[in-house]
């Protein structure tokens, strides 16, 4: 096997035993990105000087016989709505083309102290907005396992890198599935944790209540790894939870004994693909075999995530993306009679269709005349929708369901209807209301298309998911299946 | 899982006045075809929301945040500030330690 598919988990050991540089990592990530990103497209900016001379550093400091962090020298890739300073940070939108942040997010702070390289920015569906990279005002991703189908989205650059091998790690963000959809398309392992686990701070901002960053990788050992350098408590922001997250290594043991699995039914209905339903059953087989038990649950409200999803997120986008009006930093159109015209002009020109659509919809929703009738009708279903979880939570452990539908549809299938592209996230939108962590992990097969399964569980009981993530790789391969990319 | 067929749902919840109303809000500059295509659209989405109205929610407290936090706190004191030269470095037009706009009045 190539450096670029070894677990990061090994690439340290690897480095700690000077068996390899970290160059060397370097080089055979970048050489696997000159080889398949023609085809996949899985990056807006890569870095290559840059990423070289950081692993240069790490091996430096091996050679030098300090101490290196888990991360140090381990290649990882970071969707483009993550703030990068000095490095052009797009949101895959031309409002941004150009946007050089003049800070870092905090996690990409974190990330340099663990002395990662970063390799590059991943396209997405445009300032995350959508389901397939599609909506990316600059290209569309593929999906590994068949170009002529979407990696899913919004994270899809992301998901796609990692899949294909042009990264070993990345980091994605999540409002309504964007991390864990598109994992489960691309095949690899995607989670969004606990909103407040992870800082926002320099998360382009999309949905401030829903929106969380989170790892992706090929195991759960290293999505662990991942999540320990970018959990904790940062003053920057007011949302971040104070209390310090554990070692989430520490939960990687071998057994599930015990473990309580609550089965939604409602995420089992018609509107499943049957063979997802069966990848899913076969999947909680083996968990039950292995000690768990498993039991159906109800979600009653759950029908009800989508109308609400698609009130309060575009509500909240339409408040967050006013700053986009072309005055301090972004495009700007020109041939504007006053600065009325000219933000019109600006947004006009600088969004993309379906940014717009959301604006449309979040600034009715929130108008005068509509407030009560939409955006407060879905913050009280919001509440029920999240008493739902709570009231599952007090009998179960985890909560198992299938991460998508379908698996990953083809390019051009879903742009047509908003309604239909918006229905493929129908098993990920209501972990994001009820602010509860979700983990994608590859389950299963169908016809050569990666299937996923969602592990849910309580607020901040991350360690649980990953812990059953690594119980349920342990006893399966799905996870080392790789594309055939040539 | 509900499927939906736009056809059943369509149900006019949104007029072309009220699309060019809120795209003014939304400082948008949409073109006809455009606002045909968003009140199109946004009633479809518009009468599938309609389903919240199944629930009785009267005494229901909404969630704006799903957090126990409330006021977060901190200490008033001079933090790092970023020279003005990095702040503009990113302004389509300026003019010395100025973002510069086109006439307000």
């Amino acid at each position: 096997m190539e450096l670029y598919y070894y677990p990061a988990h090994q690439l340290h050991q690897m480095l700690v035993k000077k068996e390899i540089k970290a160059e060397e990592i370097c080089l055979s990530v970048l050489n696997r990105v000159s080889q398949v990103e023609d085809k996949i497209k899985a990056f807006i900016t890569l870095t290559h000087e840059q990423a070289l001379a950081q692993a240069k550093k790490v091996d430096e400091k091996i050679a030098r016989k300090e101490k290196i962090s888990p991360l140090a020298g381990i290649p990882i890739a970071i969707k483009d709505n993550i703030c990068t300073e000095g490095l052009r940070t797009t949101c895959a939108s031309h409002i941004l083309e150009n946007f050089i942040p003049p800070y870092n997010a905090t996690v990409i702070n974190l990330l340099n102290q663990a002395d990662a390289v970063i390799i590059g920015k991943t396209n997405l569906d445009e300032f995350a907005m959508g389901s397939s990279t599609e909506n990316s005002a600059f290209f569309t991703t593929a999906n590994p396992w068949d170009l002529a189908r979407v990696p899913g989205g919004s994270s899809g650059g992301s998901a796609a890198a990692v899949a294909a091998g042009e990264t070993i790690l990345a980091l994605g963000s999540d409002t309504g599935g964007s991390i864990r959809q598109p994992a489960a398309f691309c095949g690899v392992l995607g989670l969004k944790p606990t909103y407040g686990l992870v800082s926002r701070f320099g998360l382009v901002a999309f949905a401030s209540s829903l929106d969380q960053i989170g790892p992706f990788a090929r195991n759960a050992e290293d999505l662990a790894w991942l999540l320990n350098v970018i959990s904790g408590h940062d003053p920057l922001d007011s949302t971040s939870r104070v209390e310090a997250p554990p070692d989430y290594t520490g939960f990687l043991v071998d057994h599930v004994r015990g473990l309580r699995i609550g089965v939604p039914r409602e995420y089992m209905l018609e509107g499943i693909d049957v063979q997802v339903k069966q990848v899913i059953n076969q999947a909680l087989a083996k968990l039950t075999a292995l000690g768990a038990t498993a039991e159906e649950v109800s979600l009653p409200h759950s029908k009800y995530a989508l109308p609400t999803y698609y009130l309060i997120a575009p509500a909240e986008a339409s408040s967050n993306l006013a700053r986009y009006d072309g005055v301090r930093y972004g495009f700007r159109a020109g041939n504007a009679v006053d600065m009325i015209d000219m933000f019109k002009k600006t947004r006009s020109q600088g969004f993309g269709e379906e940014v717009k659509r959301r604006i449309m919809l979040g600034t009715y929703a929130l108008s005068a005349g509509y407030y009560d009738a939409y955006y407060l009708k879905a913050l009280k279903v919001r509440t029920l929708i999240k008493q739902d979880f709570e009231k599952a939570f007090s009998s179960f452990d985890v909560l198992v369901s299938p991460v998508t539908p379908t698996p990953a549809f083809k390019k051009g299938e879903k742009t047509g209807d908003p309604l239909q592209m918006y229905m493929s996230d129908i098993c990920t939108l209501a972990i994001n209301l009820a602010g509860i962590p979700g983990i994608a992990i590859p389950a299963g097969f169908i016809n050569g298309l990666p299937v996923g399964m969602q592990l849910l569980g309580k607020p901040f009981s991350e360690g649980i998911l990953l812990q059953v993530a690594h119980i349920f790789e342990q006893n399966t391969d799905f996870h080392l299946k790789k594309p055939d990319l040539k | 899982m509900d499927t939906m067929t736009t056809k059943e749902t369509k149900k006019q919840v949104i007029t072309t006045s009220q699309v060019e109303h809120v795209a003014l809000l939304a400082r948008l500059e949409l073109n006809e075809a455009e606002k045909d295509i968003y009140v199109n659209q946004l009633n479809n989405i518009l009468a599938y929301m309609q389903m919240l109205n199944e629930l009785n929610t009267e005494n229901v407290t909404p969630t704006a945040h799903v957090l126990p936090l409330y006021n977060v706190f901190r200490q008033d004191e001079v933090g790092r500030h970023m020279p003005v030269e990095k702040v503009l470095a990113n302004a389509p037009e300026k003019e010395e330690q100025f973002f510069k706009v086109p006439r307000i009045v």
